[in-house]
């Protein structure tokens, strides 16, 4: 059973809810309030509609990879989110988030970032908006996606470096909610995934549903269009995954798999894999699957990629876990780079490293799948990532 | 010790309520600089005049808390001070000053424990309450319910941004005292408050008699002085924390806080009526 909103507490059965300080209850319910007013509003639709079609660049193609799919014996499609405008799904959500952010009149926007993709998309849509921008990126994640830091720099977005704990997106998660705690009068934070308190998890898988409902037009049975039979996503916080899997979520005959990242391997605890490794407890305002020590401080993810690596998920993945209606599985950061190799060799896309590990997954279960028509979310482009792919392989 | 947590706290409140002053609750993590040196710290504390103290259990995503309390509860986790440590840290406190103790922390290590055996710990350590800094009062049913089972009390925030509809919420969740926010932001020192504490004092004095402690942001005698006068009581974290982290040894970490803590009561226990 799929919900088509989570209950009054914001919770998707026995996940999600608002565990946040005081200080910020008040925005998050004004933030929900806004929410549903815009998204009951034509001109709201209107407004996203047109920015969509016209800024991004959405709807995002399917490609029949033809090539690879002869290699693998089965019938890959790509979902082409890497296509979209700053090249990753994040700007789906960052364009309605900064949308809703006018209307709600605050003149300034908080982000963190992992990949920095979101941080980009986030900078971007305040570009676009005249909207003061700071985002929070984890000092680790600066040094390896050095590209995106500029880029954010160059949308005229301040990058502040986060140094606490691993430096990586939880910690930059947690910056920005200080911030946040102390700037709430006049600063909306535009979380990059499904996760948070409420409304997030819920508002942001309403912005990212937007692929999955574009790929039901576009593969939809009709003569040369198959219906999938399988639909892999990777999952960091999990919004490209939501986003992909919630249309089709429940429906008979499709398969709904969610990659996680192995990092080292999961037997060497270094990892990110929270749905497949982690247990049920509070992360960033939700109730949800999250890596813990048997004291309940949180631990630290690994991932070469940094979208994949944190410690937590969205809490509507843990509710699609326990209910099974999406499987969840995980990649080795060996075998994401191996897949980001092969499909920039065999059909000439560099794939963002979060995307390889959904390929690597199926190049994994290729014989399993035979024939099968498989759809890929390919969530973003690997530019980001091709420096740190260099230095570390070749 | 026949005398119930929650009704301790009661009587602390209610005392002061009595002689027309305010109470000062310090508050400090468990086990900074070490285990044995923090409870020396609580005792120079409580010598120096402080009615009772926060016992802080480190957590490494503090949301609620800036630098200095995120440095000592990561310097803490780095020496071993898991829950059961810092628990033992609060026995020894109340052991050794007699006075009420509140365990601070956030909400996955009380989940992680199982919500009713932390608070059956808690008060089996003496402590007379608890404060969950990531715990809003929708959320705070089982964690209230866990506490009076354990005849402790629990503390819920109210913040500036708080509205009536959720002001209300809050206060009929029944917490031992409410915790108001004096500062929209993460604990840390700051040269003003810019809050008006005297406004959020009297929209909660409008609905209720709950005991009212200031906390957050407040650093200085003077600052502790505009809080007690509309408060029941005030609490001081960062400042406290920073001479801790900040001293050459727990002797002169001792010396400073007896000081700044006999400032800190002469300016929050003066009559405020
Ligand atoms: C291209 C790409 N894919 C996937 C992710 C993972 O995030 P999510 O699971 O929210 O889609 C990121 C995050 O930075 C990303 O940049």
């Amino acid at each position: 059973m799929r919900l088509e909103q989570p209950d009054g507490r914001g919770r998707f059965g026995a996940y999600g809810g608002a565990f946040a300080p005081e200080t910020l209850m008040p925005a998050l319910a004004e933030l929900e309030s806004a929410f549903v007013d815009a998204w009951a509003d034509p001109a709201f639709h209107r407004d996203l509609e047109r920015l969509l079609t016209t800024y991004v660049g959405r709807p995002t193609p399917v490609y029949h990879a033809e090539r690879l799919s002869e290699e693998l014996g089965l019938h890959l499609y790509l979902k082409r989110e890497d296509l979209a405008h700053t090249g990753a799904h994040k700007i789906n959500n960052t364009i309605a988030q900064v949308l809703l952010t006018t209307r709600m009149g605050k003149p300034r926007v908080i982000a963190e970032t992992g990949a920095g993709q979101h941080g980009v998309a986030t900078a971007t849509a305040c570009a676009l908006f005249g909207l003061d921008c700071v985002v929070y990126m984890g000092e680790k994640d600066i040094e390896r996606q050095a590209l995106n830091v500029y880029r954010m720099r160059l949308l005229g977005a301040e990058v502040i470096p986060v140094t606490s704990g691993a430096g990586t997106l939880k910690d930059a998660v947690s910056a920005a909610l200080r911030d946040w705690v102390a700037s709430v009068g006049d600063t909306h934070y535009v979380i990059g995934s499904v996760v948070g308190p409420h409304p997030f998890p819920w508002m942001v898988r309403e912005f990212q549903k937007v692929i999955g409902e574009e790929l039901r037009n576009q593969l939809d049975g009709s003569p040369g269009s198959p219906t999938p039979d399988i639909i892999v996503a990777p999952v960091g916080g999990g919004s490209n995954a939501m986003g992909i899997f919630y249309p089709y979520a429940g429906d008979e005959g499709v398969r709904l798999v969610g990659v996680e990242a192995a990092g080292f391997g999961i037997r060497t605890g270094k990892h990110g894999a929270s749905l497949g490794e982690g247990s049920p407890g509070v992360l960033h305002g939700a109730m949800t699957y999250l890596l813990q020590d048997r004291h309940g401080q949180v631990l630290e993810a690994h991932s070469i990629s940094a979208g994949l690596d944190y410690p937590g998920v969205g809490p509507e993945h843990a509710y699609f876990k326990d209910e099974g209606l999406v499987e969840y599985a995980s990649v080795t950061d060996d075998d994401a780079v191996v897949a980001f190799h092969r499909l920039s060799r065999t059909e000439g896309i560099i794939p963002a490293l979060e995307s390889a590990h959904g390929l690597a997954w199926i190049v994994e279960h290729a014989a399993e799948l035979s024939g099968a028509t498989v759809v890929l979310n390919l969530s973003g482009r690997g530019d980001k990532d091709v420096q740190q792919v260099a230095a570390m392989y070749d | 010790m026949s005398e119930s947590g929650i009704d301790r706290l009661a009587s602390l409140f209610a005392e002061a309520r009595a002689e027309g002053r305010a109470v000062l609750l310090p508050y400090l993590t468990a086990g900074i600089p070490s285990v044995d040196a923090s409870v020396e710290l609580f005792k120079a504390m409580a010598d120096a005049g402080a009615d009772g103290f926060e016992v802080g259990i480190p957590y490494a995503d503090p949301l609620m808390d800036g630098p200095v309390i995120m440095e000592a509860g990561e310097t803490a986790l780095a020496r071993g001070v898991t829950v059961a440590v810092a628990l033992e840290v609060v026995m020894r406190v109340v052991e050794a000053t007699g006075k009420p103790v509140l365990a601070m922390t956030y909400v996955n290590p009380v989940l992680r424990r199982g919500i009713d055996t932390f608070f059956g710990e808690v008060a089996a350590a003496g402590a007379c309450g608890v404060i969950i800094a990531d715990l809003p009062a929708d959320e705070a049913e089982p964690f209230t319910d866990a506490a009076r089972a354990a005849g402790i009390g629990l503390v819920l925030f109210v913040a500036p941004t708080t509205d009536d509809e959720r002001l209300k919420t809050i206060l009929e969740a029944d917490p031992a005292f409410v915790y108001a926010v004096a500062e929209v932001g993460v604990t840390g020192e700051r040269d003003t408050t810019s809050v008006n504490s005297a406004t959020l004092a009297a929209r909660i004095r409008e609905r209720s008699n709950v005991p009212i402690v200031f906390g957050v942001g407040i650093s200085t005698p003077a600052q502790a002085r505009a809080a007690a006068r509309h408060g029941d009581g005030v609490i001081v974290g960062t400042a406290i924390v920073r001479k801790v982290l900040e001293a050459s040894s727990a002797d002169v970490a001792a010396e400073q806080l007896s000081a700044f803590v006999r400032a800190l009561c002469a300016s929050v226990h003066s009559n405020n009526a």
